[in-house]
């Protein structure tokens, strides 16, 4: 030690590296995290070779290789390995995976010839395929060049008459349901207050609505025959004949033809239905387009009740409120509210938000409905509103602690030239001290919403579904459904990981929607940092 | 708080004529919580003439003078006895609202303290927080308080950029043109200068010399010199006590005090 005060070492470097041990060990962490997610997220969507497999017992296998892992009982210094196949067509080999040993595995080639096929229902099948039945009449065999084309061309024709339906069902046979269940309330109402006028219309309008409903089911199902004919007649790995009507084939490509160029196409393309689609076969394939609308829009009502609220307790905590043991009670009051568990909140939104609130609301508002639409709740129900707001009250001490330390950050001179020139206390507020602490004032507005955005136990409780029916969001008045349930990627994580009934078909999805989730959360706080670092450069150089 | 334009106007000059105790301090004692900074302060200040104070750090100049516009009020636990009076009338009249004292009493700050607006909306914020919103009111304004602040010339070109990009001096002298752009009665100093160079000194106190035609001016400073050059009368305190008040002419050439003497000669401060 005495040596030590004599050399030329700085004394202290070693806490520089015990310090940076800290931060390395906190990146590490966080890199790890994200490279885990970022990979499984991405390679979902990539198309890799898929193997022909012949196994010891005989069996052949056609499947992408989803997992390999050392098999358990095998001994750690000889391991051995099982490879999992996602081998597809669940309705016939009850299993979309298979696990096989991999020293059983005898030979894998990779033919030209097998094709893989995302499905409306059952998932997906690998399959060889032999002829393809052309709506027209025409058989194609697989030999013919053009067979690919053609294919390409029926599933393309496929998908046009499956939106086609999708339209036909979902809106427009929607809205006349949603008329219908108007009208019912409105004539059970006439008939209940003896509206003699009112009853005759409201029945005219109900058959009129339910012929319409029956107009539209036969459309419906000619628009579906119209594409019922063409078929492709194929044979899986053991050689049994399966035939798949292309009115269920969504996407089709062979894994071994395919160049760099082509898998990258169809990388884009299942991207851009995971993105822009919604989901199908219980959430595991398909598109999140209502989750990620869902999480888009409850941060932001979040960030807007959150925002104005924060920041008046705070004005009043810092400028107004008399120093003293209340405001010491109030403001540890304030950062124990922060350490509150979340699902504390979830209960408090139901308890209070959704049943007091909301069943206020209804009795004030929707007497009517309530009374004679069998007591269904608008706003006494789970909803967008009530979230948000238990998110908000959440996230509450976020914004508060932040404007507190934002305006007493302000220099002191600011603020005595200001009241030195006549300004009234309030005017110094609005005029100079909330100006010059609007970048602080985002900052917690930017941890408030990456904390809300991340959060899913008490959207559970107030508001959050599995899978919403419609939007909050549509082109009826008034456009932004504030009552209505919705999705949220949190929650859709959860519901994939743990509450889906094939855990290995979800697997794969848990982490792209993972890696969705953090992108929409990097995405808001890439936003609000942006309107921050405006708003800093403001305040440093230029005039505002 | 009203927003009255007529404070813009020019008062009556009969009513701003030489009057000899237009602001008067009297057996003027003043805490923070149990420490006693001034004791037993009583002058009187001439209108439209520059007093002085000098002493050494601690003495309670700042406090006094924080006091001549209730700046003291944003410090907890305050309390004060006897009373100063402007124009005969008690700022501590629970009539007077504070606001409307401060909008007579201008005050410039030892650290220069421009907002982060633009040099425009730093010089009319005192218009503004009145409640005026007419345009050529506000640029009347602005170009007449930085002429008078002797800015107009630097500035003119870039009204509308960061006040925050001007140079020490001319912050300065920007906090000046802002204090004086309501058209106050009396204008405090604290320490003008201590942060700035020579030229912006002189200029600040060619300033002075200016502004006291139609201003009453209160001036801290630190420094002797400066004392001597820019005011007509001059006070000395020493912890809290007021040691001597009267011509800057006496002061500085022939003290009562033996203390006051002291202190000008260098001997101890
Ligand atoms: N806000 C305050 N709270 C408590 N004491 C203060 C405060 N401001 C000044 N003082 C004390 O009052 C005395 C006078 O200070 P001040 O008026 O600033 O002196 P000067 O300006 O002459 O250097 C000093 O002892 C100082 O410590
Ligand atoms: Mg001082």
């Amino acid at each position: 030690m005495a040596s030590s005060s004599d050399s030329n070492t700085p004394r202290g470097e070693a806490w520089v590296w015990f310090t940076g041990l800290g931060l390395i060990i906190g990146l590490g962490m966080v890199i790890g995290l994200l490279s885990l997610v970022l990979v499984n997220g991405i390679t979902v969507f990539w198309a890799p070779p898929v193997p022909v497999a012949q196994i010891d017992d005989g069996r052949t296998v056609i499947g992408q290789l989803a997992q390999r892992r050392i098999r358990a009982g095998s001994l750690a210094n000889a391991p051995q390995y099982e490879r999992q196949y996602q081998v597809g067509l669940r309705e016939l080999n009850g299993n979309s995976y298979l696990w096989v040993d991999e020293a059983k595995v005898k030979t894998e080639t990779f033919p030209a010839d097998v094709l893989g096929l995302e499905r409306v229902e059952h998932g997906p099948a690998f399959v060889r395929p032999q002829a393809l039945r052309k709506s027209d009449g025409k058989v194609i065999p697989i030999t013919d060049p053009a067979f690919e084309s053609a294919l390409q061309a029926e599933v393309s024709a496929a998908v046009v008459v499956r939106e086609k339906f999708e339209e036909i069902t979902r809106h427009r046979i929607g809205d006349v349901n949603r008329e219908m269940d108007e009208a019912r309330v409105a004539l059970r109402r006439a008939e209940d207050l003896k509206l003699a006028d009112e009853i005759p219309v409201l029945r005219r309008q109900i058959d009129g609505l339910e012929e319409r409903f029956v107009l539209l089911k036969a459309e419906a199902q000619k628009v579906v025959n119209s594409g019922a004919v063409a078929t492709l007649d194929s044979k899986d790995a053991a050689g049994r004949a399966v035939v798949i009507p292309l009115t269920q084939i969504v996407r089709a490509w062979f894994p071994n033809r395919l160049d760099t160029w082509g898998r990258t196409q169809l990388f884009a393309s299942r991207l851009g239905e995971f993105i822009f689609h919604e989901p199908r076969e219980a959430n595991t394939e398909g598109g999140l387009m209502p989750a990620i609308f869902g999480t888009l829009v409850m941060t932001v009502f979040m960030s807007l009740l959150v925002t104005p609220f924060g920041v008046i307790t705070a004005i009043y905590l810092r400028e107004y409120a008399q120093n003293g043991p209340i405001l010491r009670i109030v403001r540890i009051s304030v950062n124990n509210l922060a350490g509150v568990p979340s699902i504390v909140f979830g209960v408090f939104g139901l308890g209070f938000f959704v049943y007091v609130l909301g069943g206020s609301i209804d009795q004030l508002f929707f007497s009517d409905q309530l009374k004679y639409n069998n007591n269904t709740p608008v706003f006494g129900t789970g909803g967008l509103l009530w979230c948000s707001l238990t998110l908000a009250l959440m996230t509450l001490p976020v914004v508060i602690v932040a404007t507190e330390e934002a305006l007493s950050a302000v220099p002191r001179g600011m603020r005595e030239a200001s009241l030195a020139s006549g300004a009234s206390k309030w005017q110094t507020i609005r005029d100079i001290l909330l100006p010059a602490s609007a970048p602080g004032i985002l900052t917690g507005v930017i941890l408030a919403m990456a904390r809300g955005a991340g959060e899913v136990a008490p959207l559970m409780l107030v508001g959050v579904v599995k899978l919403a029916p419609t939007l909050p969001f549509d082109t009826v008045a008034p456009f932004l459904h504030m009552d209505r349930k919705f999705m949220h990627l949190g929650f859709h994580v959860y519901d994939l990981g743990f509450q889906s009934p094939d855990s290995d078909a979800a697997r794969p999805m848990v982490f792209a929607t993972t890696l969705l989730l953090i992108a929409l959360v990097v995405t808001l706080n890439i936003g609000a940092i942006w309107i921050r670092n405006r708003l800093r450069a403001r305040f440093k150089g230029a005039a505002f | 708080m009203n927003p009255s334009t007529s404070r813009i106007q020019v008062r009556p000059s009969a009513e701003r004529e030489g009057r000899k105790d237009y602001i008067s301090i009297r057996d003027y004692g003043f805490w923070y919580g149990q420490k006693k900074a001034l004791d037993a302060i009583s002058l009187d200040i001439p209108e439209r003439q520059v007093v002085a104070f000098i002493g050494p750090s601690g003495c309670g100049k700042s406090t006094l003078l924080r006091n001549l516009n209730r700046m003291n009020d944003l410090v907890d636990g305050i309390s004060h006895e006897g009373d100063i009076t402007i124009n005969g009338r008690s700022i501590y009249d629970p009539g007077l609202e504070v606001i409307s004292l401060r909008r007579r009493v201008g005050m410039v700050f030892q650290k220069s303290n421009p907002f982060p607006k633009s040099v425009y909306e730093n010089v009319v914020f005192a218009l503004r927080v009145m409640g005026v919103r007419d345009r050529s009111i506000l640029d009347e304004a602005c170009e007449t308080s930085l002429r008078k602040a002797a800015l107009w010339d630097e500035v003119k070109d870039r009204l509308q950029d960061s006040a925050l990009g001007l140079s020490g001096g001319q912050m300065q002298r920007l906090c000046i043109a802002r204090a004086i752009a309501n058209r106050p009665e009396i204008l405090l100093m604290d320490e003008p200068c201590s942060a700035l160079d020579p030229i912006a000194t002189g200029k600040i106190e060619e300033l002075i010399h200016e502004l006291k035609e139609q201003f009453t001016i209160v001036i801290v400073t630190h420094s002797m010199q400066q004392a001597a050059r820019v005011s007509d009368r001059t006070a000395f305190f020493y912890l809290g006590k007021q040691i001597e008040y009267d011509t800057t002419e006496k002061i500085f050439m022939n003290p009562s005090q033996a203390q006051t003497e002291a202190y000008i000669s260098g001997r101890f401060g």
